[in-house]
Formats: C-alpha cells, sequence, structure tokens
C-alpha cells in the first residue's frame, strides 16, 4: 500500500488508485472536466493538473497513478498556475452565453472557472463556431460550448453499450457527433445530459423553461419500471419541470432511464382533476358527495361476491391497503394486483422478487435470462448486467428472442421449452449454472404471462434447486416485474382471497354479469371492453382506458404529488415524496379511499397517512425496512407440467409508452414516432 | 483546414476488388483475435486506392468487416487528413506549405501549380484528372520544398521544374520521383558546411583552458566597460 503525501496529509491507499482519487480520501478537492468515477480515463481535458515534487511539469492527477512517496501539492503557486491556464485555454473556444444557456446555474464549467480561473481573458481573436448537431428527441445540443471531455462519448460506449457518439475530425475541428446526426436509440442517452460538464448537451424537452436555482427538489422513487430508481423532482409552482437521478448505489448507481426522465410532462396532459359521474351515457363532472353518493346508490345491496377490484401498475402500497381493507369490508374476495396475470406465488415472497439485488447482478458468474428483455423492461438494471458483462467472466445466456441487450450472450433458444430442457439438465447451459460459483436467473413477465406460466415458475425453481443458486447469503432467483406497484401489491396482500377471482375471473365476470362492480385503482392494462356492462369506478390521475369505462371517475395523484411507500423488484420499500399538489380537486389515494369507506359505512381504521404505514408495517417486515432489502425466505413454488415450445410475448413493446403517464407525454410520443414507429413505417411527408 | 464531413453525394455501395480482399485477409490476421479493429486504417486505405476516396459506403463496410461501430470508421477517416473524403482526380498533387517548405519557396510551387493546372487548392481540373490539395508537413523537410503525387514525393522544386513535372503528369509518364536537382538522400545543396574533415582522423582536441581563458577576459572586459561608463 503505497504511501503519499497531499496537501500536507499523509495517507496510504491502495496500489493503482490514482491521485486525484487519493486526494479526495485525503480531503483536497481537484477540479475536473473528463474524469469521471463510473467511465474509463481520458485525461484530456488537462483541468486536474497538480504538482508532484521532483516532477518536472504539473501532472495530471486523474491519470497518474500514485506511488510510493509522493509528495503532492494541489494548491501550491505552480498548480494553481497550471489550472489557470487551462481553463484560460478552455475558455477560447467556449462562448460566454451562460445568460441564454440551460446549464447556467448547475455548469461545471461555470463553477470551476469562478473558482480556478481568472476573472477576465486575454484572448481577442475569432472564436470557433461548430453546427448543432442532431442527436434525437431527448437530447439537445449546442456544440459550440463543447470543451471535448468525451464524457457522452465514453458514457454510450461503455454504459449504455451503444457506440453511436464520436469525435469526428482533429485538433480544433474536433467535433462530438453522431454518425450522421442520426438519434441516439440508448435507452439511458438523457444521462449524457447530466454528464456533460458544460451546456453542450441540454435536456431537450426542458430547454428554456426554467432556471435551476428556480427549481424546488424534491427527492422520490420513481414508478416507470419496477426498479425503484431514486429521483430528484424538480418543480416550479405547481409543475414538475423535470426529474433528474439520485445516487443510489444500490439500484441506479447515478443512471436515469430515459421514460423515467422524459416522461414528465405526461404529467400535465389528459388529467383527471375532479370527479366525474355517469349520467345519461356521458361522464359528467361532478362533486366528490355527488361521486361518493353514485357509488353508495350502486353498491348497496350488492354481494361482496359480485365486487371485484385490480390494482394498477403504478399505485403506491398505501392505497392498495386501503382498497384491500375496504374490499375486506364490502366482503369481496375479488382482489387483483396483476394485471397481466403473472404467475408468480403471493404466499412465497421470494417467489415474486429480485432475490440477487440489482447490485448484486456484479456478483455473478452465470446469468440466464428467460423471457425478459431488461434493455426494455429496466434498462437501469440492464446497464447493470452490462457492467458485469464488461468486468469479465460471466457467461450470460438467453431463452427469449434475440434482441440486441448491448451485450453478447448465448442465444439458448427462442421458445419457451428450453426451460425444461436446462431444469433436467440435458441442455449444456444447465452445466454452465452449475459450474458457476454464484449462478443467477431472470424470469420476465414474457414468461410468467402464458398460459404455462406456473410450470415455467416450476421449473425456474427446479433450475435454481439443481444448479444450486440458492446456497449462504445468495440467492441467484429472480423475477424482473414491470411494475412498480406490484411487489408492494403482492407484500400487501392484494390477491384473490378465499374463493375469490383474479384479474381473468373479474373481468369475464363483468362481462357475463357475475360481477356487478368493478374498483379500479389505476388501473389501464387490461380488456376494458369487457367491463362495458358493469359499474365501473376509477380512481386514478389519466384519462387512460380505465377512465373511459368508468361509470364513476375519482381523480387521485400521480407519483410526484403524493407521499407514498413503492417497493421495487428486488423488494425494497422506498417512500416516495410529494414534489407538487395534485391537480384541481383531485386527492392523494388513500384518503380518497378512507373517505369513500366512510359513506359507504365501513369506515377504515386510519385517518392519517402514519397510521396507514403502521398497519403496512404490521403486515410485512420490508415496511419498516424502508430502503433495504428484507431476504425472503426460500421455500417450494411453481407448478409442474409441460412447457409449451412457442415464442414469448414481451409486455414491453414500445419502451417509450407503458403507464398513462407516458402515454400522455409529448416527448415519449416523439421518441415513439423516431425510434418505433420510424422502424417500422416511413414517416410521410404529411406527418408534419 | 476545416470540419472534414462525407460528402453529399455518395454512391450506393462499395465492394473491395478480389484482388483487396486477398490482401485484407492477410493484414486482418496480423493482428491478435479481437483486435481486427486494429486494422482499420490499412483497410481504409485500401478503400481510397480502390476509389480514389473513402466513400459512405466503403466506411460502412469497414465497419461491418471489422466488427467496430461505424462512428469509429469515421472517427479515424476523419481525423487523417490523408484520406480523402470528397472525391479527387487521378492524380492527387499535394503541396507541403508548412513552415520548412514555405521557407525554400513552396509559394513559387503553389504559384506554378495554379498557372499550368488554372486550379486552386481544393479543386479538381475539368477532366477529373489532376486534383491540387495543400498539405501539412510531408516529413522531408531536408529537401524542401515537397510536392507528393500519390505515393511518390518529388523534392527540391521551384516554379520551372514544378510546371515541368506537371507536364509530364499530364503526359502521362511522371519522371523517377526524388530531388529535382539531384541531390542524393539528406546531402546539403552544393558543398558540405560541416563535418567537413576527414572522418577517418581523430578530430583534434579542443584547447578548453584557452577558450576558458578567453571567455573570462571577455567577461572581464565587458564588466570594466559597464564600470566606465
Amino acid at each position: 500500500m503505497p504511501k503519499l503525501t497531499i496537501d500536507g496529509v499523509e495517507i496510504e491507499v491502495d496500489p493503482g488508485v490514482t491521485i486525484l482519487q487519493a486526494a479526495e480520501k485525503a480531503g483536497s478537492e481537484i477540479p475536473r472536466f473528463c474524469y469521471h468515477d463510473r467511465l474509463s480515463i481520458a485525461g484530456n481535458c488537462r483541468m486536474c493538473l497538480v504538482e508532484v515534487e521532483k516532477s518536472p511539469k504539473p501532472v495530471a492527477s486523474c491519470a497518474m497513478p500514485v506511488g510510493e512517496g509522493m509528495v503532492v501539492h494541489t494548491k501550491s503557486e505552480k498548480a494553481v498556475k497550471a489550472r489557470n491556464g487551462v481553463m484560460e485555454f478552455l475558455l477560447i473556444n467556449h462562448p460566454l452565453d451562460c445568460p441564454i444557456c440551460d446549464q447556467g446555474g448547475e455548469c461545471d464549467l461555470q463553477d470551476q472557472a469562478l473558482a480556478f480561473g481568472h476573472d477576465r481573458g486575454r484572448y481577442v481573436e475569432q472564436k470557433r463556431a461548430v453546427k448543432d448537431k442532431y442527436m434525437g428527441p431527448i437530447v439537445s445540443t449546442i456544440m459550440t460550448r463543447c470543451i471535448h471531455c468525451t464524457r457522452c462519448v465514453r458514457f454510450v460506449d461503455e454504459i449504455g453499450g451503444v457506440a453511436e457518439i464520436g469525435a469526428t475530425g482533429r485538433g480544433e475541428d474536433m467535433e462530438i457527433t453522431t454518425y450522421l446526426e442520426e438519434a441516439l436509440t440508448s435507452e439511458l442517452s438523457g444521462n449524457v445530459v447530466d454528464l456533460c460538464p458544460v451546456g453542450a448537451l441540454t435536456n431537450k424537452p426542458y430547454a428554456f423553461t426554467a432556471r435551476s436555482w428556480e427549481l424546488r427538489k424534491t427527492e422520490s422513487v420513481d414508478v416507470m419500471d419496477a426498479v425503484g430508481t431514486n429521483i430528484r423532482v424538480d418543480s416550479r409552482g405547481r409543475e414538475v419541470m423535470r426529474v433528474l437521478p439520485r445516487l443510489n448505489e444500490w439500484i441506479n448507481e447515478e443512471w436515469l432511464a430515459d421514460k423515467s426522465r422524459n416522461a414528465c410532462d405526461g404529467l400535465k396532459y389528459q388529467r383527471l382533476d375532479q370527479p366525474y359521474v355517469r349520467r345519461d351515457g356521458k361522464l359528467q363532472p361532478a362533486e366528490w358527495s355527488e361521486a361518493f353518493d353514485a357509488i353508495a346508490a350502486k353498491l348497496d345491496g350488492v354481494d361482496g361476491q359480485k365486487i371485484g377490484a385490480l390494482v394498477g401498475d403504478t399505485v403506491d402500497c398505501e392505497s392498495t391497503l386501503a382498497l384491500k381493507d375496504l374490499m375486506a369490508g364490502l366482503g369481496s374476495p375479488n382482489t387483483d394486483c396483476r394485471q397481466d396475470g403473472a404467475a408468480v406465488d403471493p404466499k412465497v415472497r421470494a417467489s415474486y422478487l429480485f432475490n440477487t439485488t440489482i447490485a448484486g447482478i456484479e456478483e455473478a458468474d452465470a446469468i440466464l435470462l428467460i423471457g425478459t428483455n431488461p434493455r426494455k423492461e429496466a434498462p437501469i438494471l440492464n446497464a447493470r448486467i452490462r457492467k458485469r458483462f464488461v468486468a469479465g467472466g460471466v457467461k450470460i445466456g438467453v431463452i427469449g428472442d434475440g434482441a440486441d441487450l448491448t451485450y453478447d450472450y448465448d442465444h439458448i433458444s427462442d421458445t419457451a421449452d428450453a426451460v425444461a430442457k436446462i431444469a433436467d439438465g440435458s441442455h449444456p447451459f444447465a452445466q454452465v449454472l452449475k459450474d458457476a460459483e454464484r449462478p443467477m436467473l431472470v424470469l420476465g413477465m414474457g414468461a410468467l404471462t402464458r398460459a404455462d406460466s406456473d410450470a415455467i415458475l416450476g421449473a425456474g425453481y427446479a433450475i435454481a434447486e439443481s444448479t444450486g443458486m440458492v446456497s449462504g447469503d445468495w440467492n441467484g432467483f429472480n423475477v424482473l416485474h414491470t411494475a412498480a406497484a406490484r411487489v408492494g401489491a403482492l407484500d400487501v396482500g392484494f390477491v384473490p382471497g378465499e374463493g375469490g377471482k383474479d384479474t381473468q375471473g373479474i373481468l369475464d365476470g363483468a362481462a357475463s354479469g357475475d360481477i356487478q362492480a368493478v374498483y379500479l385503482l389505476g388501473a389501464d392494462e387490461i380488456d376494458t371492453a369487457k367491463l362495458t356492462d358493469a359499474f365501473v369506478i376509477y380512481q386514478g390521475h389519466h384519462g387512460d382506458a380505465g377512465a373511459h369505462v368508468a361509470d364513476v371517475i375519482l381523480p387521485g395523484a400521480a407519483y410526484t404529488e403524493k407521499n407514498a411507500t413503492y417497493v421495487n423488484t428486488e423488494g425494497r420499500a422506498q417512500l416516495g415524496q410529494r414534489a407538487i399538489f395534485p391537480p384541481g380537486d383531485a386527492r392523494e389515494d388513500w384518503s380518497i379511499i378512507r373517505a369513500l369507506s366512510e359513506r359507504l359505512g365501513k369506515t377504515l381504521p386510519y385517518d392519517s397517512l402514519e397510521q396507514v404505514r403502521e398497519k403496512l408495517r404490521k403486515i410485512s417486515p420490508d415496511f419498516t425496512h424502508v430502503d433495504e432489502v428484507v431476504t425472503a425466505e426460500w421455500e417450494k413454488f411453481g407448478g409442474a407440467g409441460s412447457i409449451d415450445a412457442t415464442r414469448f410475448t414481451y409486455p414491453v413493446a414500445n419502451y417509450y409508452q407503458t403507464d398513462p403517464i407516458s402515454r400522455s407525454s409529448k416527448t415519449m410520443a416523439q421518441c415513439t414516432q423516431d425510434f418505433v414507429m420510424g422502424k417500422t413505417e416511413k414517416v410521410t411527408g404529411t406527418h408534419g | 483546414m476545416s470540419t472534414r464531413n462525407l460528402a453529399k453525394d455518395q454512391p450506393d455501395s462499395f465492394v473491395f476488388t478480389d484482388e483487396h480482399k486477398v490482401r485484407i485477409e492477410k493484414i486482418i490476421a496480423k493482428y491478435p483475435k479481437g483486435y481486427q479493429a486494429s486494422a482499420v486504417i490499412p483497410l481504409l486505405d485500401l478503400a481510397q486506392r480502390q476509389e480514389l476516396w473513402v466513400t459512405k459506403p466503403a466506411i460502412d463496410l469497414i465497419a461491418e468487416m471489422l466488427g467496430m461501430p461505424v462512428i469509429r470508421v469515421l472517427e479515424v477517416a476523419t481525423f487523417y487528413t490523408m484520406f480523402n473524403l470528397k472525391p479527387v482526380g487521378k492524380c492527387n498533387v499535394q503541396v507541403c506549405t508548412s513552415l520548412s517548405c514555405w521557407l525554400r519557396g513552396s509559394n513559387d510551387v503553389v504559384k506554378a501549380c495554379n498557372d499550368k493546372l488554372g486550379i486552386k487548392f481544393g479543386e479538381t481540373t475539368p477532366d477529373g484528372a489532376i486534383t491540387l490539395s495543400e498539405v501539412e508537413c510531408a516529413g522531408a523537410c531536408v529537401n524542401a520544398p515537397v510536392v507528393a503525387v500519390g505515393d511518390e514525393y518529388y523534392e527540391d522544386l521551384n516554379y520551372e521544374t514544378m510546371s515541368k513535372l506537371i507536364d509530364t503528369i499530364k503526359s502521362g509518364n511522371p519522371p523517377a520521383p526524388g530531388s529535382a536537382v539531384g541531390r542524393q538522400g539528406a546531402e546539403p545543396e552544393g558543398n558540405r558546411t560541416s563535418l567537413t574533415t576527414d572522418p577517418t582522423q581523430t578530430a583534434p582536441m579542443q584547447d578548453l583552458a584557452a577558450a576558458k581563458q578567453k571567455h573570462e577576459d571577455a567577461q572581464e572586459a565587458a564588466r570594466k566597460a559597464k564600470e566606465n561608463a
């Protein structure tokens, strides 16, 4: 372990660590542009120059490994002067347009020019100007501002896994561009905006709408997929202006998927901001009391067996619990949170969790993906698998479509029957899993929403058992959910009770008349055509599929508008916080159900959010351990039977539009146009 | 020099000739497995030799052959100015105008080209035979000014010799490459100005003591002169 002195502080660090990292440990801050913790070292901005004794020239600390007995000065006259000069060079071709730059106020270059630069420039000659490049609907470019740190180039190459950005030309003529200015196809492309230390790459939908210091920042949790990405919601007044990632090493590191980042404009459109009641076949605005009266009148005297309730994909745990209790009060066992009918075993928690945990992927040495396309279903999680792949020494096998997942894998089979072959050991990949020290498998919703899914789940259990996936503190059995609400609702127990109907049963019942009333809590991903004859109560925040068939609409709050608990696919409970208030008469969802319960004479026993959470904690241990993963007990689950040799149907056909919020988002519509439609059908001139 | 981009008008396709395909196999085989990307420069060069310039279909094809992202090939092609990204004439006359050549009269050479061909830098003669381009240091400063025609270097040029060279190029039988004044290697023009003694004889020892005395005397004299002033 080399010992060195940095600014008079003696410090011992691991060999191979760079001076910059050692200085961070010693408490000396070194400015940098091109260096980034999670990217490879480029060493091209020269901002991190420091003085090293016995070295004739200043040293780029980001690229220089520490040596025994080094004496480093980061604040000496020589070091300060060197960085001063570098800053002056960087500013030579940088337009000083901070007042009209979106990065202004949160710009590395601005901050470091203030801290490490001159108070004036000496350059009076012509500055260069660079033509802006098209990079797709998410990233807007003002390339004259670029200082060529190449962070974006390295990000899309190393983490995004699609080498689409590059630096063409050389010297003064170097330009950052995509090949022939095509749009970035990575689902993580928005992160280059965060990485850009200047205002060259900025958030396109957010462009020129706000200044960073006007925004109120709220730490929350994303619900666009089941990963539970930690986000920061930046709002101004009653509007969410943008969503940024928040550091969480266990889940998203510091990345954020494009849908989670840019679907926030969907929060402004198609909103339900007041109750509606269907009168004379038309939905008409109503007061809360009228809406409740209409429900009470309809439910009066209806047998609980004839009432059903479904929970949607972005619903929080508190309102799920409230609805469950209300349904219990009404005597209805017909409750389900699996709109897609996912065949997980609600009784065995390990059967529906991503047990390995997302950070745990980095320890796996063999990965089997079954019926899942993590790139579309959970881009953040896919980035973790890619990180593991890049580190080397891992075998990845895929049963399903041979989609581009941004890493190489053995394509075992297109069809599902290969799962059985691995379970009985007749396929060679079973041996790979057996030989691995820490093997893992991931069952996607594509595999669990089929007619033979119970058998696939059973085969998954068999694979886990036969290849030693569960041993000690390692559990390699994983289910990758696509719905943020799913694990929380399963933990709460929002599944059919004794003799109760599941999603399909409720829908069929509504069509046949066995079910007279259906309560949809944010449930839109169902066949609503079957609900036309039933009395439908829709509680949610967007006028989507569910609201269209509703007889009573109760306006609820979106994820940015309520304090709520979500459990991600790992089984990690996290608290989302309210950034803005719900629009109009809309209310937080659990309180709507609480108020309705009183009107129906089945008053729920809680009056505050804290009391609801108190009850949650009694139900499942994960609600007590917020932000932690509570390891699930490993028990037998899944059924037997044959698995059909058919292909999987994937839950996410269009990554950019999967829920009511993203379907209402203009940005996501644009992305759909560019990335999904553009690939299949050519846009004609009349499309604008 | 300005930003180098791909030309607007591009051919629809590109295929290497059979002869080049054989060479490519040999070139790729030179590099260890997994490092085929190292062959990108030779392949771009072959593509240029075949079509005289690097076309977009060629870039796409090379990226596919080497398993590289196409942007990486574009980076290389735009980095090296020796790759022509726009169509050029059959004969590319590349005049060096960097410092050494300029000091030795590259302006005259340029003028000869302009007069003889009637075109400026970056232009091609109307018959498509000759392109005139300005290049940075060609690396033959000893015999400046230098002009590279295709792979051959013509050195020690002036207005007259350059004009003659163009005539011969036009007529299709260019002279042997090398110095126009008959210099061999990097020898000096006219007589040698250094290393004039017989190298087989030991060089006489310098009288260092005398040299030191002379230097000190000079300094002393300068000091005294300063005091007097």
